[in-house]
């Protein structure tokens, strides 16, 4: 034993008599990880939070969240002698004066929009691969709380400056507020302190922002991974992997190093981006002016899906009574943004009520496997696509020479066909890849190799495909359609019928496969050549 | 379509975990001490991206050329990193141990003891607290709980004002003069040709100091064109004067400044949402998503030429709310 074992044994000694945490940390430090690229994104997620920690942490210490007004003497000349905020012209100071802290409003800007994108992927992994089924729903209501922050929390972020741009975003968040039914213009003027835009709106988003959300965000998060831990991870199906075990690296060393190493990786990669790439150069936009704007607005592209819904909504406004309901705000700024999260978050649930499935599960579907989540993922999919196009309609148009009269009209066409379109395509696609992968398994792999018979018939030689390679295709389970009776015994219509009615017809287009090959086939099949 | 039904269907079988393949570096010493210099080189130029840093940090001025300091510091910091984790993967890919290890998972679920056990305890703990068997208990507590659940929503209640008419009123009055926005000066017909347009706020008595909160109300867009372009009513024309039409600048829809003048179709667009409205038929929206008219200021001159507000607007400026028409 050299001397530095016996150092770390006296070490790990003297916690464990005080902690006993000594059969926990082994047990801990063994545990196994599936590996797999798509496992990264969640780490991404995580990896730039502690980015946005750290570079937040300091902006923190030049940034003055005030709408004091003052003016302009720091060393950007086109700024000079202008009146501004004070948190503006601290943003300002952070971006001129400060040495690294361009880099790091870069840095921290970056993050933020990687932590958004991370955020979308993982979850789209986590769909389409099944993830979310039991016993893995609780994880699942949380990712979706981490994704509707992050909206909120982005948001927020880039309205601190107090710049032209971000002025202009506050603007309509206030407008979304004030078109609330009765109560909006006493929410407006409680968030404002008063008429908009006011002097305290900066300091209160600059607290949520800064320690409220971040603190929720901790405390999310650590539920999320300790779930993940505790429950084990999922993998994907293979040899040898099944329902009842995970297999993969251990954490001590294999995995702490790769994580570790990804950490690093990942934060010198939006290192590098905040040195290269020019975000947000708030200088430009000057400082806020209600009546001031610049041409091109553009929120941050996770917002853009809701700005291009508003973008698209008719202009529809109801006066009941005297009263003014405003639809054209209401319904893309509040209504279908509710409905969209509110589906999002029960999906796991309603999912197991189409197909009555209480099991748990710890292998993940192969998206092909499961066409109907597959078809609705990309419905849903197209339907924030075509409202992000929108988003950024009068960029798209000047860039492609269309007209925004084109632009909107594709998108309010499209917002209605393109969803349902895509779910007939993308179920097609799915029971077309179960075919295929159907017949690699019974005829084996193409070998491009053409062979001519005596007869002269000429025929491509097929090789089978290895043994692990057909379990692969064939290992997943194809479940049958619920058959909850509509009647009972004597013949009477039962109170559910209706229920039941619906949940038959939905786990049947939920079922709708194609017969994995068998064993018994492929026998069959040799026989006959 | 389902194979599930049928008991004498044999289904293709896991042929189990593939045999373990070992990695060059596994079995080759040459292979593995390569490996090994390869991950130092890695941890190495970290430490010349660390070196960039101190060196950008110290010596590259910020002023003068801020994109080369930022860029130096930046550069160093992600070579600085970058390298750090891809030598701690190489080292993970190349030289730790990669047999795959199985481990085992159980069901989540307790065993029927413990979860009868565990309703008992509950039910237990509040049987012998008695909340069943005191009512006035329950009572008394469920509406203490409930009304200090007020507290919060009270301490909230000075977070800002009631609206009040706040929303509804502007600085426009009766007889107040247009000045330029910025330069505070008041205007005359003449300074604006036709085909024109300014940007103008109500003049303040000295002294008075324009917030942001009035601007974000007042802003008012002055438009000239020849006044046959016109197509009002005759009320709406007599809120013109000499071809010159007033319109507030705040968008209807959501309070974005309408900024963009088309002077060949006479169109004002806003850049948030794109609605557009037709300038001479009084704003009128005919494309996007707003749903009511720029509100129109009455405009004429006073005797000294210069242009003023025939009277406030006639109705709220700026996006809408529930009590807008009360």
């Amino acid at each position: 034993m050299t001397a530095r074992e016996r150092v770390a044994g006296n070490v790990a000694g003297y916690v464990d008599d005080r902690t006993g945490a000594a059969k926990w940390m082994k047990k801990n430090l063994q545990k196994v990880f599936p590996d797999h690229w798509s496992f990264l994104l969640g780490e991404i997620c995580l990896y730039s939070f502690i980015i946005l920690l750290l570079s937040g942490t300091f902006l923190t210490f030049w940034f003055d969240p005030s709408m004091r007004e003052v003016v302009y003497e720091g060393s950007y000349e086109p700024l000079q002698g202008v009146k501004m905020s004070a948190a503006y012209a601290s943003a300002l100071e952070i971006s001129f004066e400060v040495r690294g802290g361009l880099l790091m409003r870069q840095i921290h800007h970056w993050a933020a929009l990687i932590f958004m994108v991370g955020i979308v992927v993982h979850l789209m992994r986590v769909y389409f691969t099944g993830a979310f089924r039991k016993p893995r729903e609780f994880n699942w209501i949380i990712g979706v709380g981490l994704l509707t922050l992050g909206i909120v929390e982005g948001f927020l972020g880039y309205s601190l400056p107090d710049d032209l741009l971000s002025g202009t975003g506050i603007r309509i968040a206030e407008a979304i507020i004030q078109a609330i039914p009765v109560v909006g213009s006493y929410l407006s003027y409680f968030a404002f302190g008063g008429a908009f835009p006011g002097l305290a709106f900066i300091p209160r988003i600059y607290i949520v922002h800064v320690l409220i959300l971040p603190g929720i965000f901790l405390a999310l998060i650590t539920v999320h991974l300790m779930l993940v831990w505790y429950q084990k991870h999922t993998q994907f199906p293979g040899p040898g992997r099944t329902e009842k075990n995970v297999v993969g690296y251990p954490l001590m060393p294999v995995y702490m190093a790769k994580a570790g190493g990804f950490f690093f990786i990942f934060f010198g990669v939006t290192a590098f981006l905040g040195a290269v790439a020019s975000i947000n150069p708030i200088w430009l936009y000057g400082p806020y002016n209600p009546g001031q704007i610049s041409a091109g607005s553009q929120l941050d592209w996770y917002m853009g899906w809701l700005d291009g819904l508003v973008r698209m909504a008719p202009p529809l406004e109801t006066y009941l009574f005297g009263y003014t309901i405003s639809w054209n705000i209401l319904i893309p700024g509040l209504i279908l943004p509710g409905i969209m999260f509110t589906g999002l978050a029960l999906y796991p649930f309603i999912e197991s009520w189409m197909t009555g499935d209480k099991r748990e599960h710890h292998l993940l579907d192969r998206p092909r496997n499961a066409p109907n989540r597959t078809a609705i993922g990309a419905m849903a999919l197209t339907f924030t696509l075509v409202s992000l196009i929108n988003g950024g309609n009068d960029i798209i148009a000047t860039h492609f020479d269309l007209t925004i009269n084109q632009m909107m009209w594709f998108a309010r066409i499209g917002i209605i066909v393109l969803p349902p379109l895509a779910f007939i395509i993308t179920k097609r696609i799915c029971l077309s890849l179960q075919r295929a992968d159907r017949e690699l398994v019974l005829h084996g792999r193409e070998t491009g190799r053409l062979v001519r018979m005596p007869n002269g018939e000429f025929v491509e030689v097929h090789e089978p495909i290895s043994p692990e390679k057909a379990w692969l295709l064939t290992s997943h389970e194809q479940i049958a359609p619920l058959e909850l009776p509509e009647v009972d015994e004597a013949g009477v219509r039962r109170p559910a019928a209706l229920r039941n009615k619906i949940r038959n017809r939905l786990s049947r287009a939920h079922a709708v496969a194609v017969p994995k090959a068998t064993e018994t086939e492929r026998r069959e099949l040799e026989g006959h050549h | 379509m389902s194979n599930s039904d049928s008991r004498d269907i044999e289904l293709i079988k896991d042929p189990g975990l593939p045999a373990h393949v070992h990695r060059r570096t596994d079995t080759d010493p040459v292979a593995a001490k390569r490996a090994e210099r390869q991950v130092a080189i890695l941890f190495g130029l970290s430490t010349l991206g660390t070196l960039l840093l101190i060196y950008s940090f110290i010596f590259i001025p910020i002023m003068g050329d801020t994109n080369l300091h930022q860029f130096g510091v930046g550069m160093g910091m992600a070579i600085a990193l970058f390298c750090i984790g891809a030598g701690a993967i190489h080292w993970a890919k190349t030289l730790m141990p990669d047999d795959e290890v199985v481990a085992h998972r159980h069901e989540f679920r307790s065993d029927e003891q413990d979860r009868d056990d565990f309703v008992k305890t509950v039910k237990e703990g509040a049987a012998s607290a008695g909340l069943g068997r005191r009512p006035l208990i329950k009572r008394t507590l469920g509406a203490a709980l409930g009304l200090s659940g007020l507290t919060p929503l009270l301490l909230l209640r000075d977070l800002g004002p009631l609206p009040g008419d706040d929303l509804k009123k502007t600085n426009w009055k009766a007889g107040t003069r247009l000045v330029t926005d910025p330069g505070d000066r008041p205007i005359r017909p003449e300074d604006l040709e036709i085909g024109a347009v300014a940007q103008t706020q109500p003049e303040f008595p000295e002294g008075k100091e324009r917030h942001l909160e009035d601007i974000a109300k007042d802003a008012v867009l002055l438009i000239r064109m020849r006044p046959e372009e016109f197509n009002l009513d005759s009320e709406r024309l007599s809120w013109t004067h000499e071809g010159i039409i007033a319109f507030s600048k705040i968008c209807s829809h959501m309070g974005c400044a309408v900024a963009l003048y088309e002077q060949t179709t006479k169109h004002l667009l806003c850049p948030c949402h794109q609605s557009t409205f037709d300038v001479t038929r009084a704003a009128k929206v005919i494309f996007g998503p707003a749903a009511r008219p720029l509100p129109q200021l009455a405009i004429t001159v006073d005797e000294e030429g210069f242009l003023i507000a025939q009277a406030p607007f006639t109705e709220p400026v700026g996006p809408s709310f529930w009590g807008r028409l009360t």
